[in-house]
């Protein structure tokens, strides 16, 4: 992170300093503001350009430029510039963009390590080019001073780089080692130094093999493995770090008769917030003044909107929909009952770490092994030799180096690279490393109703059922309100052409709906007990003309786009499907009807969603949790993996291994397709790693193997484990 | 066989100088969007002039 100090650039003119740190310097000196934004729709040149000229042509903004590869806009502008205007003027020119939070970005715009690793990946490339030429020379038959001439430039060449290079692995032996426990880095680490200093002793007494090569490209090979392993890694977390820093948490709190707005963090109990019509409740509390419908869908997956009058007590997450509301805090920050929630989720969690993934399955036989039948080749030829350490020493270097895990180093990592990369161009964030191996196993899929299978937007069902008259009269009292359902009323009647009638004093009543005057009648359009109606158990809304008995207009949520292809391809990839929701049972069964889903729960609360998955696990099954809301977040982590759409909130973003980050659900069934695809590559490099070793140990052990063998043998494993992988896409 | 002394070194230094170019580009951030920059050569803007 950066620790840099703004006076002080950097120390060394030659390393640019962290480009944060850098920034953070400049805008001290000019006072500059340095806005990151999130652009999820760019894809191309011309969206490049676009979105840079639409950003300088805006007053103020001093220099745009657009990181496709992270797709992100970084922008120096004048103080004075808000965020909340360029995304304005983004939207002008036809681009959705989301502010940042640069606290939270922080580590990843300077990906240090990967550069790091990536510089040693260089260097060890280098110097295995070069000493792999001078070894060329030595195999196709130079003698004598020669050899020895070559043998001691490629020392002077490998053994510096070794020191620089195999360092990451040597540090991790080290933590291994230090606990007493093997990892995968103990012998790679001992076959790099044994093979250097080995082959350092045999080039003083003039020998004729030297591993130089062996040990250089060994650490090449390996150390591509893991430059592979952490982009997916670093591009994994700076994803899920944007999606967490796109809700910027912000309150309005109210001083006197200021407002302010602030942190959430620094709310304390006892302070007045206001949360405006769409905003979210930013922390728990009960309604001191105004009068509102609240939308719990996120908490609790019931879609009806629920009444908030002053006493009403709201929750963290809840959304405001029609008016005003003034809060008086109860509970902020790490009390909130959206952070007793993630507790929920952290012990849920804890389990799921205990899952090991092939590779530390592989390397836990492994590591034991080659240790063992090097120091088996040690003993028995210094047996068969009568003491000749030497030879015995060689030999077992050789042995070492030939069973050295190149193909199993790069076998997973070149797969999950190919994969991760794969699902990310299908719209899907893999946040977890081993999520692609949980995927590939389950034979269940569980999903919430509201927000996952639905987008959470409600649609007009009985349009036919009504008057002309009518149906001009609820048009003119829906266009005065933002309420979802008078906003989804408008539109299904925008698209019937229905024409709007004339009337006057129309005025919105928070909590309750709209009221006007029309040809001399009082006109309503709401809830059911304030236009005098029979409340249905439908998602409804009540209009009533006059003295006529009062009409519903009533909605059903619209169905997410590609939800019905991905039960249906699901239910034909084999694997049960089932429905727990926590809304009411007649929407639930409506839903489960209508994309064929046989099993399916109403009313479930959190708890019981999560008990029904452990239920489902206890008897076998392997469980895919799809969900979205706060209710679903218990239920995500105690699931064998789950997925989550972007629109979720942090909360069950955070607990789910894979994200969905565009609107369609259909991709859910090619990403089980595609897990299986990778872990059964997986499984074929582990298989090519055994093959060649079963070749090549016998020879090694035998005392057969010259560091052609030796380099012949590794490389062509490396390669065809590469690749195999790149056959995924 | 008197070559070597002159093709060993002349070898390694073209090598280091490769070495040299390839550290310069990781610390000047050029590796930082390579899906950007292999699309902004499409792009017409700053073509006849450096960027300002």
């Amino acid at each position: 992170m950066n620790t840099a100090v703004p006076t002080q650039v950097s120390g060394c003119p030659a390393c640019a300093a962290s480009p944060a740190a850098e920034a953070l310097a400049e805008q001290s000196k000019s006072g500059d503001a340095r806005i990151l934004l999130s652009l999820p729709t760019i894809h191309c040149s011309g969206c490049i350009s676009a979105v840079e000229r639409g950003l300088l042509a805006h007053p103020g903004v001093k220099s745009a430029r657009v990181n496709l590869t992270l797709k992100r806009a970084s922008i120096e502008a004048a103080p004075d510039v808000e965020a909340g205007d360029l995304i304005k003027a983004l939207d002008g020119v036809g681009y959705t963009a989301h502010e940042l939070d640069r606290g939270l970005l922080s580590a990843t715009e300077n990906d240090k390590a990967g550069r790091d690793l990536l510089m040693r990946l260089a260097v060890a490339g280098f110097a295995a080019m070069n000493v792999m030429l001078l070894s060329v020379a030595i195999w196709s038959g130079a003698e004598a001073a020669t050899r020895d001439l070559f043998h001691w430039i490629s020392a002077a060449i490998a053994l510096p780089t070794i020191a620089f290079s195999a360092q990451p692995f040597f540090k991790n032996a080290m933590r291994a080692l230090s606990v007493r426990r093997l990892n995968m880095d103990v012998p790679i680490s001992l076959a790099i130094l044994l093979a250097a200093g080995m082959s350092l002793y045999e080039t003083t007494q003039s020998g004729e093999h030297a591993y130089f090569d062996a040990a250089l490209s060994l650490t090449f090979f390996l150390l591509a493995g893991r430059y592979l392993d952490h982009r997916t890694r670093a591009v994994a977390r700076s994803a899920a770090e944007e999606l967490a820093a796109l809700e910027v948490p912000r309150a309005t709190r109210l001083n006197g008769e200021t407002e302010e707005v602030v942190a959430i963090a620094e709310l304390v109990v006892g302070d007045l917030v206001r949360v405006k019509p769409g905003g979210r409740m930013p922390v728990d509390g009960f309604v001191t003044e105004g009068a509102s419908e609240i939308d719990r869908s996120l908490l609790t997956g019931e879609t009806l909107p629920v009444f908030a009058g002053i006493g009403q007590s709201v929750s963290a997450g809840e959304v405001n929909l029609t008016g005003p509301l003034t809060l008086k805090v109860t509970a902020a920050g790490e009390d909130s009952s959206l952070h007793v929630m993630a507790d929920l989720v952290a012990m849920a969690e804890s389990s799921k770490n205990r899952y090991t993934s092939l590779a530390d399955r592989a390397a836990q036989i492994y590591a034991p092994g080659v240790h063992l039948l090097a120091f088996v080749a040690f003993a028995g030829w210094l047996w068969i030799s009568g003491g000749d350490v030497r030879l015995a020493l060689n030999i077992a270097v050789a042995v070492l180096i030939i069973t050295c895990p190149c193909a199993l180093g790069l076998a997973v990592p070149a797969v999950t690279t190919a994969a991760s990369g794969q699902l990310f161009r299908k719209g899907m964030l893999i946040k977890d490393g081993t999520a692609l191996e949980r995927l590939a196993e389950i034979d269940t899929v569980v999903f919430d109703k509201t927000g996952t299978l639905t987008e959470g937007r409600p649609e007009l069902t009985n349009l036919n059922d009504h008057d002309i008259k009518d149906l001009e009269v609820a048009l003119a009292l829906a266009e005065g309100s933002s309420h979802p359902l008078a906003v989804a009323l408008v539109d299904a009647l925008n698209e019937a052409n229905v024409k709007a009638a004339t009337v006057t004093d129309l005025k919105e009543v928070p909590g309750y709906g709209i009221e006007a005057q029309f040809c001399g009648m009082p006109v309503r359009l709401g809830r059911a007990a304030w236009v005098d109606a029979e409340a249905s158990e439908m998602t409804a809304t009540y209009l009533s003309v006059g003295k006529a008995s009062p009409v519903s207009f009533t909605f059903v949520d619209r169905l997410r786009a590609g939800a019905e292809q991905a039960v249906a391809e699901l239910k034909a990839q084999g694997k049960t499907v089932h429905l727990i929701s926590g809304d009411i049972p007649a929407a639930v069964q409506a839903m489960a009807e209508r994309l064929g889903i046989e099993n399916w729960v109403a009313e479930a609360l959190p708890e019981e969603k999560a008990s029904a998955i452990g239920a489902v696990t206890r008897a076998g099954a392997r469980v895919l949790m799809v969900g979205d809301g706060l209710n679903d977040t218990a239920a995500l982590a105690a699931a064998h993996v789950s997925i989550s759409p972007a629109t979720a909130l942090d909360a069950a973003r955070v607990a789910s291994d894979i994200v969905l980050l565009g609107v369609d659900l259909a991709p859910l069934a090619e990403a089980t397709v595609i897990a299986e695809k990778s872990v059964s590559r997986i499984r074929e490099n582990f298989g090519i790693a055994v093959v060649y070793n079963l070749i090549a140990v016998p020879v090694a052990l035998l005392g057969f193997a010259t560091p052609l063998a030796a380099a012949l043998a590794m490389s062509l494993s490396s390669i065809s484990v590469s690749l195999n992988a790149l056959r995924l896409r | 066989m008197e070559m070597l002394v002159y093709l060993i070194p002349i070898s390694l230094f073209l090598g280091g100088l490769g070495l040299a170019a390839f550290f310069w580009a990781l610390k000047s951030h050029q590796y930082d969007d390579p899906e950007g920059d292999s699309q902004r050569i499409l792009s017409p803007d700053w073509e006849d002039e450096p960027r300002p």
